[in-house]
């Protein structure tokens, strides 16, 4: 036992099992996608071209890539942004709650549980053109509803979707994060004549930054890749392209149209893309909190 | 020492025992499809049909998901050395299955290889047509084809006055205007995959091309023309009809047919396969016509052109299991089979002696519009803008059809405009899978 303890190999034994499963998931499918990249194939894999950086050429000469990425900074901001400050305002009324909060909490915590295709089915269901339950009580409101057809409502439809879940993430950071902020603060705050709002903006939200940018990173994530179940439920990248990201437009390219060298180019492209934007949360954000 | 002899001599027999064992089992055929649901249980039971009936070979049926995650997964599965023997693709698929001339056994070959019977002409041409080559021989084996015809609620069309269907899109137009006018219903017509009824199909129902070199039959290097024939015309009159309730988009695949069981729309235009689930949600009398041809473009109408599936044989199977397959697709070809199937789905039946035998059972008769699918396919001689279509990129190129169709229904850009995009779009498509599979 003491020879483990001693051992510089110990620290690699113990790493092993995680960096052999972080290979083989992640580096081998990454230098894969990276290659072929570089290659024009049939579906097959009959006949390989070596194609130098045309399907990147041609990937960015495409227009619609760029109304592709458009369509998924719209959709990112919305979602990171909405998940974020619905899961921050129940946190704040849930950490003031006392008889119950544990049910509360509960039942804000369970639509995490739920996987992202399923939450699209889900709302799906409430909001379908000819049946759907809040269909009905929008028609009562004199708003037409048809997803199938305006870009714009099944976007709306695709973010809630996406938020609906989020949120409950959000939420148990957030509520353990309010937690840990000394009551005595709060209290002091409060002799001194701050007003509930003031409190918020000048004591919690701070004392809250680390919890705010690490959710802020892992959300900007959440809404560039694990969306792809909801939006692939929900509308299928449509209508027109409405609802298509940068990860959808990669399966539709790569799956369905098993065009794999230009899908392979995109996931290079997505992946600096997210790469830089989380370097840019780390350099730029990062200062601003307050640990 | 003995304790050793013992355990070595067991192993020994072990061995040899699995040995002769193995050479004493079936040969194994796997078959990946995509049916699910009930259409998947019948896939079973007709496999275990097959495999009742001989003792040489075992069809295994797998459920793979939906077409396009089947079609991914053999496609992977090839890659990796691991394929199935025969695998379900869509028609979609067809133009990619055949440019890949070292991953695919055409079936002619294969018949002919396993000296089993097989008469091309036993089949229905519309069906084979889509799946032969220029040379009339056949690549895949058609399994369930459907082609899109025209439901109706009799209910609304009895209270709005309407007697009888009208077989044209002009008399169409104003049999719908009597039933919006009347109040009978919101909505008059309504379609499921619109790309498919009213682009690809309306060309080969009244003979136009929809794509040059024969809609891709003759060359890799065809390319779309629907923007430039009557096609255009159609979708204007669409448009005008959405102004005033006598059509309705419902979306790119079958989202639309809500709006028909729950009686918001008093024609619906889908696939014939669709007839059973039309039988099990409509709570009105419903009928089934065909699809409507324009009488300003042709006289008599032309055959449609069938969507569905067909078996592929994939290389790399041995040659007993290439019997097996041959066999095996013998038996599917088989009138009491294919009756059963074309019965029980609504999937046309691929050979005449299947649809006469049908016809023999009195099955159409029971069943009241299950024979207008069959009639409008046998109805005429497939010429070369009703054979099918073999275009590469078929999938995204129905994708970047139906944005354009969203586009120009949600009034974005107007019909000349958004076809010309979707042409340019689709175009490109078609040039890039020329370059990939030179």
């Amino acid at each position: 036992m003491a020879y483990f303890q001693r051992s510089h190999f110990t620290p690699w034994l113990l790493l092993a099992p995680q960096l052999i499963i972080v290979s083989v998931f992640f580096f081998w499918p990454a230098w894969q996608a990276v290659k072929q990249a570089f290659y024009i194939e049939d579906a097959f894999g009959l006949s390989q071209q070596f194609a130098g950086l045309s399907n990147f050429i041609a990937v960015l000469s495409n227009p619609n890539y760029y109304s592709v990425i458009w369509t998924t900074v719209v959709f990112s901001l919305s979602v990171a942004l909405g998940a974020m400050s619905i899961a921050l305002f129940l946190a704040v009324l849930a950490d003031r709650v006392i008889k119950g909060a544990s049910t509360y909490k509960t039942f804000l915590i369970w639509p995490y549980a739920v996987a992202p295709a399923v939450a699209g089915v889900l709302w799906l269901f409430l909001f379908d053109p000819s049946l759907g339950l809040i269909t009905a009580l929008l028609e009562r409101l004199g708003i037409e509803w048809n997803h199938n057809l305006e870009g714009g409502q099944a976007l709306l439809l695709v973010i809630l979707a996406s938020v609906w879940k989020q949120m409950s993430y959000n939420f148990v950071f957030f509520l353990a994060g309010l937690q840990a902020i000394p009551k005595s603060l709060l209290e002091a705050a409060a002799i001194d004549g701050a007003s509930p709002m003031r409190r918020f903006w000048t004591i919690i939200f701070p004392l809250l930054s680390p919890t705010s940018f690490f959710l802020l990173v892992m959300n900007s994530i959440y809404a560039f890749f694990e969306t792809f179940g909801t939006i692939d439920t929900v509308t299928s990248g449509g209508p027109g392209s409405a609802t298509t990201t940068l990860v959808y437009k990669i399966y539709q390219d790569g799956f369905v149209g098993q065009n794999l060298g230009t899908s392979a180019a995109q996931s290079v492209l997505l992946m600096v893309l997210v790469g830089g934007l989380t370097f840019i949360q780390f350099r730029f954000v990062e200062r601003r909190v307050q640990y | 020492m003995q304790r050793a002899f013992q355990l070595a001599s067991l192993g020994a027999t072990l061995v040899l025992g699995g040995y002769v064992g193995s050479v004493q089992a079936n040969t194994e055929i796997d078959w990946w499809h995509a049916m699910g649901g009930a259409l998947g249980d019948k896939v079973e039971q007709i496999a275990a049909g097959f495999n009742a009936s001989q003792d040489e070979y075992v069809v295994n049926p797998v459920f793979k998901g939906n077409y396009t995650e089947t079609m991914t997964s053999a496609i992977a599965a090839f890659r990796a050395g691991k394929a199935p023997e025969i695998v379900q693709i869509y028609e979609v698929g067809t133009a990619t299955m055949m440019s890949a001339k070292g991953a695919i056994v055409p079936v002619h070959e294969l018949m002919a290889n396993a000296n089993v019977d097989f008469d091309p002409s036993a089949y229905l041409p519309a069906v084979t047509g889509y799946y032969t080559d220029p040379e009339g021989r056949m690549l895949s084996m058609p399994f369930n084809s459907s082609t899109p015809v025209t439901y109706v609620n009799r209910d609304i069309l009895a209270k709005a006055g309407v007697e009888e269907v009208p077989r044209t899109w002009q008399g169409l137009g104003d049999a719908l205007e009597k039933v919006v006018d009347s109040g009978a219903a919101e909505c008059g017509l309504t379609t499921t995959w619109p790309s498919w009824v009213m682009l690809e199909n309306y060309s080969a129902r009244n003979d136009i091309p929809f794509a040059s070199q024969a809609n891709g039959f003759e060359g890799l290097d065809a390319r779309l023309k629907f923007n430039q024939t009557a096609v255009v015309d159609h979708i204007q009159r669409l448009k005008e009809w959405q102004q005033d309730g006598r059509f309705e988009f419902g979306g790119r695949k079958d989202e639309a047919a809500p709006k028909f069981y729950s009686g918001e729309c008093a024609m619906m235009m889908a696939s014939s396969a669709s007839y059973a689930g039309v039988r099990e949600n409509a709570s009105f009398d419903f009928g089934v016509a065909p699809l409507p041809y324009d009488a300003e473009v042709i006289d008599t109408p032309n055959n449609t052109i069938i969507g569905g599936a067909s078996l592929w044989v994939l290389d790399g199977a041995s040659e007993a299991q290439e019997k097996g397959i041959a066999e095996f697709f013998e038996y599917l070809s088989s009138p009491e089979v294919q009756a059963d199937w074309h019965q029980f789905t609504g999937y046309l039946p691929i050979t005449e002696a299947a649809a006469e035998l049908t016809h023999e059972q009195g099955f159409y008769a029971k069943n009241p519009g299950t024979e207008v699918a069959i009639n409008q396919m046998t109805g005429s001689t497939p010429t070369e803008n009703s054979k099918g279509l073999r275009l590469g990129n078929m999938v995204q190129i129905r994708d970047v059809i139906n944005g354009a169709l969203e586009k120009i229904f949600a009034g974005e850009v107007g019909v000349q405009a958004g076809l010309d995009q979707a042409v340019e779009k689709g175009n490109a498509l078609l040039e890039d899978f020329q370059n990939a599979n030179r």
